[in-house]
């Protein structure tokens, strides 16, 4: 029997953008399977903030989880949007490495192990620059191993979004799975506007940013491979799929040609909208669904 | 960046570890863990500088209903006296559930 007052679904819906970073990852994997690797407790925390003034948080901002998901190994690594913007330094980004490395060194060995990152992040931790540089190359570099041998699932909740270099490693990913409150970017708004002005881009004007960057234009031109409402339960069913589905048929990153030929064939001259960029990009599943 | 020490006497042996809140603006971070012996301990990083007299306040309250053995680190950016008493009853909460 289901509530049929207008907005119960509203209500009655787990929030997933409400939880911390270790409640939303330990909310993915098969009940009573989890465990933290290189917890608080274990204090590997940033050498670098101190320094500058910044209070560090002892695991430095990015939760490692290992367990189970729909029965198969799986390591969960959810970055704390809280924690200076979720961005990676040297600490919070190698744990992501590392842990993305002893996967595929499980796959390696028979256990088959999939991964599931959690990005809400700006990106870089300027504290700490070239070291968050080079741990998000190295990031990259362990995704497009581990996505040979097991799933890479992103996801990103919201509400802080995924820009910067974190957002070509969500690119890379086997899936992107995004909530309609996500925002997934290469340059953040503020920072398009510092660069090249109000008239380019108004980092004030959320409608616009959420219209451009938003989870629901990002799904429906086909830069990300589902939509899913804020709901603990539905986020953790399409996780479970898609970890279920093993690797794509074609993987986005690979797909140059085809995004080439898009840029190529955009006429510049006007101004484009996000609605016009649905019309042109469309994706079949996107189509249907809003037929 | 300022640390402060304090230390409380307790009287009870604790089981279990608590992790709560997060380093974010206006909130803290605290780590409750079992001690030996019959004494508290907490550790303080604070980003906010001169404010001491302020934490033992809230720290000389928090253990006069408090009594278990334990060490407390609490890493801080800039959350308000009654965030942090929250922080604290959520810690101990968790390390009894």
């Amino acid at each position: 029997m289901s509530d049929q007052r207008p907005g119960a679904n509203f209500i009655n819906r787990q929030s997933f953008i409400e939880l911390d970073a270790r409640e939303r990852a330990t909310a993915l994997f098969d009940a009573g399977t989890s465990r933290e690797l290189v917890g608080p407790f274990d204090r590997v925390e940033s050498p670098w903030l101190e320094q500058q003034g910044v209070t560090p948080q002892e695991d430095d901002g990015c939760v490692v989880m290992k367990g189970k998901i729909a029965g198969q190994a799986a390591v969960v690594i959810a970055l704390d949007g809280a924690f200076q913007g979720g961005s990676l330094g040297e600490v919070s980004g190698g744990k992501m490495a590392a842990a993305l490395d002893l996967a595929s060194a499980d796959n390696v060995k028979g256990v088959l192990t999939s991964a599931v990152i959690l990005l809400e992040t700006g990106g870089v931790r300027l504290q700490e620059a070239n070291l968050g540089e080079a741990a998000i190359a190295e990031i990259m570099a362990s995704i497009l191993v581990l996505r040979r041998h097991a799933p890479v699932i992103c996801l990103t909740a919201g509400t802080v979004g995924c820009f910067g270099g974190m957002s070509l490693a969500a690119g890379l990913c086997s899936y992107l799975v995004m909530t309609r409150e996500a925002r997934l970017g290469m340059n953040g708004p503020e920072v398009i506007e510092q660069e090249s002005g109000v008239d380019e881009f108004d980092s004030k004007d959320h409608a616009l940013i959420w219209a451009i960057d938003g989870g629901e234009q990002r799904y429906a031109t086909g830069l990300a491979d589902a939509l899913v409402d804020d709901d603990t339960p539905r986020i953790a069913t399409v996780i479970r799929g898609l970890v279920l589905k093993g690797a794509p048929p074609v993987y986005r990153s690979s797909e140059v040609a085809l995004y080439r030929s898009r840029i190529a064939a955009l006429d510049t001259a006007q101004q484009w909208d996000p609605r016009g960029l649905r019309g042109l990009w469309a994706t079949k599943s996107y189509s249907e669904e809003n037929q | 960046m300022e640390h402060i020490e304090l230390d409380y006497p307790a009287k009870r042996k604790i089981s279990k570890k608590a992790h709560t809140g997060v380093v974010g603006s206006g909130d803290l971070e605290v780590l409750l863990e079992p001690a030996n012996g019959n004494s508290a301990h907490v550790s303080i990083r604070t980003s906010v500088e001169g404010f001491s007299k302020a934490w033992k306040a809230v720290l000389d309250r928090f253990f006069t209903t408090y009594d278990g053995a334990v060490r407390i680190q609490i890493n801080d950016a800039g959350a308000t006296p009654g965030n942090v008493q929250l922080r604290l009853a959520q810690a101990v909460e968790v390390s009894e559930r």
